[in-house]
């Protein structure tokens, strides 16, 4: 009861209305990639899931170690069983890693050869990692990633010069918020590749319609992100620094941007895979060069191992970048509280 | 003197009336305990002493002057700690004393020394989730004592601990109250806290909410004395019984009020 007070006399005090206790981590927790479908975000929250795994496992690892330590008199030798473990465990940790990826890959390589596919249709890997390296000595490879990677990172990075700062505005004036609300809803849920023709008829069929699409559809999963993560700000921060008598700039910039950043920076993440996703796409029709173009040029002449080698760059790119944004959030929300309390 | 003059203070949301014709003088030095049934407008008192809200009706006198907003003469304690999570214990020291103008130089030290006087010396670096919920509010009471308020406003600061945890916190709140000579107000629903810690205890009425007696608390010789050594004297008891039988008919008829809004 008392709260149910509290929170009318902050709402006539025109202090922020809270949103209840729990909202207070949103579709944070963010490691469960809150609502990315994308095989490539799902790989990767397992990804991290194994990695954090594993940290766990060097930690009593080092426990052991400590162990060891704290009892000298089992010596050199239990040192030796000690140190012995930790590899044992190191092993274990990359096996459960990579296992996997290493039947998939065994299995493409058998399956052809052993007739249960058309070989012509899925060639063994063996063969596809041939024409991935000739197409990579010949700098066709370098040539397609670098278009590719210039249109899609360009378009990530002005998604998120623009998205950023606009949804913490947005988010910061709620009534703002509440208006563009479902209009942002219907856009984000609007399918960025069925507007690709729209942008191929305003902006022609260049660089520009292909970073533009990309941008747009780069712009949504952040823009949404941080007008959340701005909203849902711990009230009770917010409240603490109107009782210290805070300016509104000063508390923007000391309680509620930190706040937001892990939220935020799992908005950047989603848009990371975004923009490798929808830059393909947007390549196989009416590209001349780029990594979608490689795949559908080589489906077009039945160059079936080169199809595959640029399918295969692609998701290791994907990867790669989706591991350099894991990486940075981490990092950037070291101070999270565990999910528990 | 009168560090604090509340002056038929009405506070009403819409066509809700949470505090009624509130009559109150807090002195300078002084340890007054708010204890009430809940829903009686507690921490809406608090809140309009801490400028975070403004009375519908009344008015609210700090050193004679009217309270119109927040103020750094004023340290709040809340409930939920509000610690500052991606910053360390330090940090959230620290932060109060940003919104001071503490010249950056003096403000580790300070923050040192104030955890210290919470007993949290060796912890500075600690993260929020690093911490015990105990910690962790002396962490909050560190911050608003460092950067010096002249009366500390404490909303259930206590209620989230458990019970040898909360005890302890209200030794270590006594020692710092008397070291460092603060006006506190303290709101609880604990009626043993309310004793425990108060000089006098203001007993609210159930909403609106209304000062229905305030009751001096003194224990003669025993004052000096601390932790169970107090709770179990006789006159610890005389208090308690006294304060819950005050209490005892607002409890009451909260819960009635809380039924018929649920049923309606």
């Amino acid at each position: 009861m008392t709260t149910g007070t509290d929170i009318t006399a902050m709402a006539a005090a025109g202090v922020r209305t809270p949103a209840p206790r729990a909202g207070t981590v949103p579709e944070s927790v963010p490691r469960d990639l809150s609502g990315n479908g994308t095989g490539n975000g799902d790989e990767f929250g397992t990804g991290s899931e194994t990695e954090a795994g594993s940290g766990s496992g060097s930690g009593s690892g080092n426990e052991s170690g400590s162990v060891a330590t704290a009892a000298p008199e089992a010596g050199a030798p239990g040192r030796g069983a000690a140190a012995a473990l930790k590899a044992v465990r190191a092993l274990k940790a990359v096996f459960v890693r990579t296992v996997a990826v290493l039947a998939l890959i065994a299995l493409w390589e058998v399956a052809p050869r052993a007739g249960l596919v058309d070989a012509t249709f899925l060639p063994p890997i063996s063969e596809v990692a041939v024409a991935w390296w000739e197409l990579a000595g010949d700098g066709q490879l370098a040539e397609h990633t670098q278009a590719s990677l210039t249109r899609s990172l360009g378009g990530f990075g002005i998604a998120v010069v623009v998205a950023v700062p606009l949804g913490l505005l947005i988010g910061w004036y709620r009534p703002v918020a509440k208006v563009l609300g479902p209009l942002l809803e219907v856009f984000r849920n609007t399918a960025a590749l069925a507007l690709l023709p729209v942008f191929v008829l305003l902006l022609g069929i260049g660089e520009t319609s292909k970073v533009s699409i990309v941008v747009y559809a780069c712009v949504w999963p952040i823009l949404l992100n941080t007008i959340s993560a701005v909203g849902n700000a711990d009230p009770t921060l917010v409240r603490l620094a109107r009782s210290m008598d805070l300016s509104t700039p000063r508390l923007f910039q000391k309680v509620i941007l930190p706040a937001s950043v892990p939220a935020v920076f799992t908005g950047v993440r989603l848009a990371g895979a975004v923009s490798i996703l929808v830059l393909v796409a947007a390549e196989m029709i009416g590209a001349k060069a780029g990594l979608g173009y490689l795949v559908n040029a080589s489906q077009f002449n039945f160059a079936i191992p080169q199809m595959y080698a640029g399918i295969i760059t692609i998701s290791a790119i994907g990867v790669a970048f989706n591991q350099l944004l894991v990486t940075v959030e981490r990092r950037l929300s070291l101070w999270r509280v565990p999910a528990s309390s | 003197m009168a560090k604090i003059v509340i002056e038929g203070v009405r506070k009403s949301f819409g066509g809700f009336t949470a505090l009624d014709g509130i009559d109150l003088e807090i002195r300078s030095g002084e340890f007054l305990v708010v204890v009430g049934p809940s829903g009686c407008g507690k921490s809406t008192l608090l809140d309009l002493l801490g400028g975070l809200s403004r009375p519908t009706g009344g008015r609210i006198l700090l050193d004679g002057k009217p309270v119109t907003g927040p103020g750094l003469d004023r340290g709040i304690v809340f409930q939920q700690y509000a610690l500052l999570p991606w910053r360390t214990a330090q940090g959230n020291v620290e932060f109060g004393l940003e919104a001071t103008g503490v010249p950056r130089r003096q403000r580790g030290a300070r923050a040192r020394e104030f955890l210290d006087l919470v007993g949290l010396s060796g912890f500075e670096d600690r993260h929020p989730h690093e911490l015990s919920g105990g910690m962790r509010q002396r962490v909050a009471i560190a911050r608003a004592l460092a950067y010096d308020p002249d009366v500390l406003l404490m909303d259930e600061p206590f209620a989230a601990l458990d019970a040898q945890t909360r005890e302890s916190l209200q030794d270590e709140l006594r020692r710092i109250w008397q070291s460092t000579g603060k006006t506190v107000v303290f709101i609880t629903h604990g009626i043993e806290e309310a004793v425990y810690l108060g000089q006098r205890v203001a007993v609210m009425t159930s909403r609106p909410g209304r000062i229905k007696e305030v009751v001096p608390v003194s224990f003669g010789e025993c004052d000096a004395l601390l932790g169970e050594a107090l709770r179990s004297s006789p006159e610890f008891a005389r208090f308690r019984h006294e304060i819950w039988t005050l209490l005892h008919d607002e409890v009451a008829r909260a819960r009635q009020l809380e039924k018929e809004a649920v049923a309606a």
